[in-house]
């Protein structure tokens, strides 16, 4: 039996259940038991319904053989990621890009490049590191290592993130957004390079579940239906 | 992969460390849980990805020892210390991209302050080399004063030369300065557009947060003096070019950087200081020969390095870190000193290394 972590609800529960559905799998929530549910269409696949930010987890830790969640999610929650999951299908909905956004009436600032140096000169003048206010951390510190931007700071937002520079918490923000129009109303714009990281609803193996060989001919039959 | 049990492991440091002592060091012995602060103002976030950082007592962070100059380091500016030799072993704590590496391990270390830069320079090397000899390290040396030099004696202005000194430690961004600097990359329709403007907060929205309109009109100003000055010169580039990438024994190296000093005498200073050290390093039978000289080395570390570094590693375990590392960084203890700042290099051997490399 190989355990599928989903999403337990909301729309992104529903386009999973559609995207198997086209396939041939068609799988349904348990109406008196909230958290599990009933695959058909294929032998051996047991649904786990999960909040799509504990699945990477679960799949880290090999209690999940597949799962359904946002790329983002797994990049910002594992570390070295892609030597711990396995990207199966990028399955084509829940799209949401991760972005830097300055404010608006920094005309000076169109690109990282310039981020990097106004975080220099913002430094000298204010004595602390340019903040960027952001609750994905990981995601955030490798995509501005690997582009050699310095002297700036992460600062944690759960939530309202678009408010901190009004706020004078943070100089600027690193956030999902999927359509701008919060960006916008809050004065913000984002640097031109493109997104930190282009999110979507990912299926991922858990390199460590346990595959035996029964799990392995599941895992084989599924392929072959899924066509991934 | 079997690691060596802690308590050989930690034997090992003792020994090293009993050696370091005979040399005349004193012993010094760094908290394990060190303020963040510190170390996030030297590094930036990066280091929040190699260390173990948590909430400290005082409602600030800690973070457990990563390494043990940047410690000492503060401790010897805070007294104002006179030349010193310090050393010490214990644990240090790094987050490791591979998990089957320690993520705590044990480091013996020697750090020299004051003293000639030359003489120090080789006695350092000499005294870690002479601990690990019998592995038959591979030897990488490097000297990140020759870039530095280099980039000051650049003909351009000081606003190009600062940006490129801030960004020696990060090779990607340092090129796509010298890119934007030497007309490689031309400027964006957008930036062109921005800087004509009449008024180019037209379109610009409220001031919001704490960068002020003052701060954004100055980097104007400073965008505007940057397009119109010209750009650097092709030949300049080239130089720099062959500096950093340059792979030689050490000797055939010190040459072939006095030719490119003909073209950049700003790195004359730099490359004299280079062949005092191989002089002392020859004193001391260590033929500069033997001691392969790479232009990038020591780049891309996190360790702060402004001169001299090396590293040695078990040529036939290119699975394992390097066994020592060390290097010369003044430019620390100005930034920790406030201002004030001493002659200082040190070098590091990790004990475990050793155990791996001969079991």
């Amino acid at each position: 039996m190989i355990k599928l972590g989903v999403p337990s609800k909301g729309r992104l529960m529903e386009k999973t259940f559609q995207w198997f559905a086209e396939r041939g799998i068609t799988m349904e929530k348990v109406e008196d038991r909230e958290y599990a549910g009933r695959v058909s269409g294929i032998d051996g696949v047991e649904m786990v319904l999960l909040s799509a930010g504990e699945i990477p987890r679960e799949l880290a830790a090999g209690r999940i053989h597949l799962g359904v969640t946002g790329s983002d999610l797994v990049r910002e929650k594992l570390a070295g990621w892609d030597s711990r999951v396995e990207e199966l299908a990028r399955m084509g909905f829940g799209h949401a890009d991760l972005v830097i956004a300055v404010p608006n009436f920094w005309v000076d600032v169109e690109t990282l490049d310039d981020l990097d140096a106004a975080a220099a000169a913002f430094r000298r003048r204010h004595g602390h590191r340019l903040r960027i206010a952001t609750k994905y951390h990981r995601l955030m510190r490798e995509y501005l290592r690997g582009h050699g931007v310095a002297d700036y700071q992460l600062v944690d937002s759960q939530g309202a993130t678009e408010g901190t520079v009004r706020n004078e918490t943070a100089e600027a923000i690193a956030d999902i957004t999927s359509t701008g129009e919060t960006l916008r109303a809050n004065h913000l714009k984002t640097l031109s390079d493109g997104p930190v990281h282009a999110s979507q609803a990912t299926l991922f193996r858990a390199v460590d579940a346990p595959w035996d060989d029964a799990a392995q001919a599941t895992l084989a039959d599924l392929r072959g239906r899924l066509g991934v | 992969m079997t690691l060596p049990p802690k308590a050989t492991e930690r034997a090992e440091a003792e020994r090293l460390l009993a050696l370091f002592l005979d040399h005349g060091a004193e012993r010094v012995e760094p908290d394990l849980l060190l303020p963040a602060d510190t170390l996030l103002d030297l590094y930036g976030e990066d280091i929040r990805a190699r260390a173990f950082v948590t909430p400290g007592p005082d409602g600030g962070e800690a973070m457990l020892r990563p390494d043990f100059t940047v410690p000492v380091v503060q401790w010897h500016m805070a007294r104002r210390g006179d030349p010193a030799r310090y050393a010490y072993a214990g644990s240090i704590f790094r987050r490791q991209p591979d998990p089957s590496r320690p993520h705590e391990y044990l480091q013996a270390g020697f750090e020299l302050f004051g003293h000639d830069a030359a003489e120090a320079d080789a006695e350092v090397f000499d005294l870690i080399h002479a601990q690990v000899a019998h592995l038959r390290p591979r030897i990488v040396t490097g000297d990140t004063g020759i870039l530095t030099a280099a980039v000051m004696g650049l003909e351009t202005t000081a606003d190009r030369r600062n940006a490129l000194l801030r960004h020696i430690w990060r090779p990607l961004r340092f090129r796509a300065l010298l890119d934007r600097f030497s007309g490689k990359t031309p400027v964006a329709p957008a930036r062109a557009d921005l800087l004509a403007a009449a008024d180019p907060f037209a379109e610009a929205g409220p001031e919001i947060g704490l960068r002020s309109r003052t701060e954004v009109e100055t980097r104007l100003a400073a965008l505007r003096a940057d397009a119109a000055a010209p750009p650097l010169a092709a030949r300049d580039v080239a130089l720099i070019d062959d500096i950093l990438s340059l792979s030689a024994p050490s000797d055939a190296a010190l040459e072939r950087l006095r030719d490119i000093a003909v073209d950049l005498p700003a790195i004359t200073p730099a490359t004299d200081g280079l062949a005092r050290r191989l002089d002392a390093l020859d004193a001391r039978g260590i033929a500069p020969a033997r001691l392969r000289f790479e232009g990038s080395h020591g780049r891309s570390t996190m360790e702060y390095y402004d001169g001299f570094v090396f590293t040695l590693s078990l040529p036939d375990r290119p699975d394992l870190p390097p066994v020592a590392t060390g290097g010369r960084y003044d430019a620390l203890t100005r930034a920790l000193g406030g201002g004030d700042g001493m002659r200082a290099v040190g070098g590091v051997i990790r004990p475990g290394v050793i155990l791996e490399g001969t079991a």
